[in-house]
């Protein structure tokens, strides 16, 4: 009988804790696929962040290494300057990239660093059970934020595509969702894309997926679903932000 | 390869290279900013990577991760960087990574201040990041050993997979000395087949820290302190001076060990009967010299640039605390040789 799909190579046969809606098994698959397609299974290390996806590192059937809290590009940066020529990239959430790791990662753009940022932006702290995150949307409820996030007391949510966008350091940008198949489909093409450029050298690229938690949210799968369509997207656009292969005509 | 005259932190930064250090990330903060500033013209040289992190926070995790990836690599940074370090440090040992650290000491706590001291004995030797752990801890007396532990360092951490750390202060940074580099690796160091290369499938390399099954966490740490057993057995170090009628014994590492060296001279020759125990390796702490000659020891005067960290160590190093007797400076000055001899013939009276 004709095999017509088979999971990716790229994953283990591990069983991923994540809970049911959550957009981490989505976008760990895309990114393997990319992997696979591109013949880079054998060539790649990720280093996977502190939150829910602490445990990619046992999910990517690739090299990888634990970082600590918000410092995976720190990491990231010395893999690739000592093995300038394997595909490198961390994996992170909004807590990790986005609070904690904010120095990291702005500084590993600026600087240019030959690697590839996933970033998942849900909005909430997961791992810890549903704490304000820096990307949490006004009025948004968390449990440090019970009556939902007030800037005037919480402060603002930040934009992080819009902010690393400024830099010179990026070569690629791209916000990405994966609340429709379309949505799927192109974030799996920004996924590739984000890589073959690691691959050209041309400097920092970032994925950011705009993703859901179901379990902290406090909502079905499918109201995750809606609910980024509804109020995460509008606040955090879709779009490529930045892309010096277009710019610059490569 | 004939001796040179080098700045103690320029010298740290040369004897890197010669022990095939290629990779160096740092931050700059007096009195160790000549490390990165050196390494930063010279690494390029030799097809070498110096990288000015944004942090001391940054520096130490692209540490973990040049480290992992199988490289020899190093920072280097002084007291209140270091404190910044604490974290790296202790996912590199968690996942039992080799890593060289330098600190030049400054007094503390918080900023303190940029004169040289020994107050990080405590947050080096016993620990400084959270969990049960234990750093190598080699403690330099000059520009030449400094530069012999620094490329000691490399091989002690590639054969057992630990951070090591040196621990001079400010003034062996920032003071000129002759130096010679004669690099002789230790044989059958082990090969980094650990090491993230871009793998695949069931060999692939897979670096963990988090370890959330206590009962593999404590396996974890059971593991790691098999390693320290090696560690206690293999690499005590230190250096006897004048020991051998010795009945009153200084206990000094580093700067200021030279100037209790300076100071038993004038004791000597008065007829004093002192010498010192100076420790080389500061964990592992030297207890096999406290067992050599603690029947012939009347008295320990440990003289440090500190309020007395190390005390606790060589009282249970002689199992005698009442044995064992404090002076020292901190803040950032330094013990003069005439306080030294003051406190030494306040101790031994008229026991000549």
């Amino acid at each position: 009988m004709a095999v017509v799909f088979e999971k990716t190579k790229g994953l283990t046969d591990a069983k991923l804790h994540y809970c049911p809606g959550c957009g981490h098994g989505i976008v760990h698959r895309l990114v393997a696929e990319v992997l696979e397609e591109m013949g880079e299974l054998g060539n790649s290390i990720v280093a996977v962040p502190v939150g829910c996806s602490v445990f990619a590192n046992n999910y990517f059937n690739i090299d990888a290494i634990q970082s600590a809290h918000g410092r995976a590009p720190a990491t990231a940066t010395g893999i690739k300057r000592v093995r300038p020529e394997q595909l490198v990239f961390t994996y992170q959430g909004d807590g990790d990239l986005a609070s904690i790791g904010t120095c990291e990662i702005i500084h590993a753009a600026a600087r240019g660093e030959k690697i590839t940022t996933i970033f998942i932006n849900n909005g909430i702290y997961g791992m810890t059970g549903g704490q304000m995150a820096p990307t949490t949307l006004p009025g948004m409820k968390a449990t440090t934020a019970q009556k939902g996030r007030d800037p005037q007391i919480n402060g603002n949510p930040i934009r992080v595509s819009e902010m690393l966008s400024s830099l010179t350091g990026p070569a690629y940008i791209e916000r990405v969702s994966i609340s429709t198949p379309a949505q799927v489909t192109q974030a799996k093409k920004a996924i590739r894309k984000a890589f073959e450029i690691q691959k050209q050298g041309l400097g920092f690229t970032f994925v950011e997926v705009v993703s859901t938690c179901p379990t902290n949210w406090g909502v079905t799968p499918v109201k995750a679903m809606e609910f980024v369509r509804e109020k995460m997207i509008p606040y955090y656009p879709l779009g490529v932000f930045k892309d010096i292969t277009v710019e610059e005509g490569k | 390869m004939a001796k040179v005259l080098m700045k103690g932190n320029e010298a740290v930064g040369k004897a890197a290279i010669e022990a095939g250090c290629r990779f160096f990330m740092g931050y700059p903060i007096t009195p160790q900013s000549e490390v990165p500033e050196y390494l930063s013209n010279e690494l390029p040289k030799v097809g070498g990577t110096f990288v000015q992190a944004e942090s001391e926070v940054a520096a130490i995790n692209m540490v973990y991760g040049a480290a992992a990836a199988g490289a020899r690599v190093m920072t280097s940074s002084s007291s209140p960087g270091i404190a910044l370090k604490q974290e790296g440090i202790g996912y590199i040992t968690n996942a039992g990574l080799p890593a060289v650290i330098i600190n030049m000491m400054r007094g503390g706590p918080g900023l303190g201040t940029i004169q040289p001291g020994q107050a990080d004995y405590n947050m080096t030797v016993k620990g400084g990041s959270n969990g049960d752990y234990h750093n190598v801890v080699l403690a330099p007396a000059s520009v030449q050993e400094a530069v012999n532990m620094v490329m000691e360092a490399f091989d002690i951490a590639d054969q057992y997979c630990v951070p090591v750390i040196v621990l001079a202060d400010g003034l062996i940074g920032q003071m000129m000395e002759p130096v010679e580099f004669n690099y002789v690796p230790r044989p059958n160091l082990p090969e980094k087949k650990w090491a993230l290369v871009g793998h695949w499938g069931a060999e692939r390399s897979n670096i963990k820290n988090l370890v959330i099954e206590p009962d593999e966490c404590e396996a974890w740490n059971h593991q790691h302190f098999e390693v320290y057993k090696q560690i206690l057995a293999n690499e005590e170090a230190w250096e006897d001076y004048l020991m051998e009628d010795a009945e009153y014994a200084f206990v000094s590492y580093g700067t200021a060990s030279r100037v209790v060296r300076t100071a038993i001279g004038y004791l000597r020759a008065e007829g004093y009967k002192v010498g010192m125990i100076r420790p080389k390796t500061l964990w592992p702490f030297p207890q096999k010299a406290f067992d050599k000659w603690d029947a012939q020891v009347k008295m320990y005067l440990d003289v440090e640039m500190s309020m007395g960290q190390m005390v606790q160590d060589v009282a249970y190093a002689c199992n005698d605390k009442n044995k064992v007797v404090f002076h020292g400076r901190t803040g950032g000055n330094v013990p003069t040789v005439d306080e030294v001899v003051a406190f030494g013939k306040e101790i031994m009276g008229g026991d000549k």
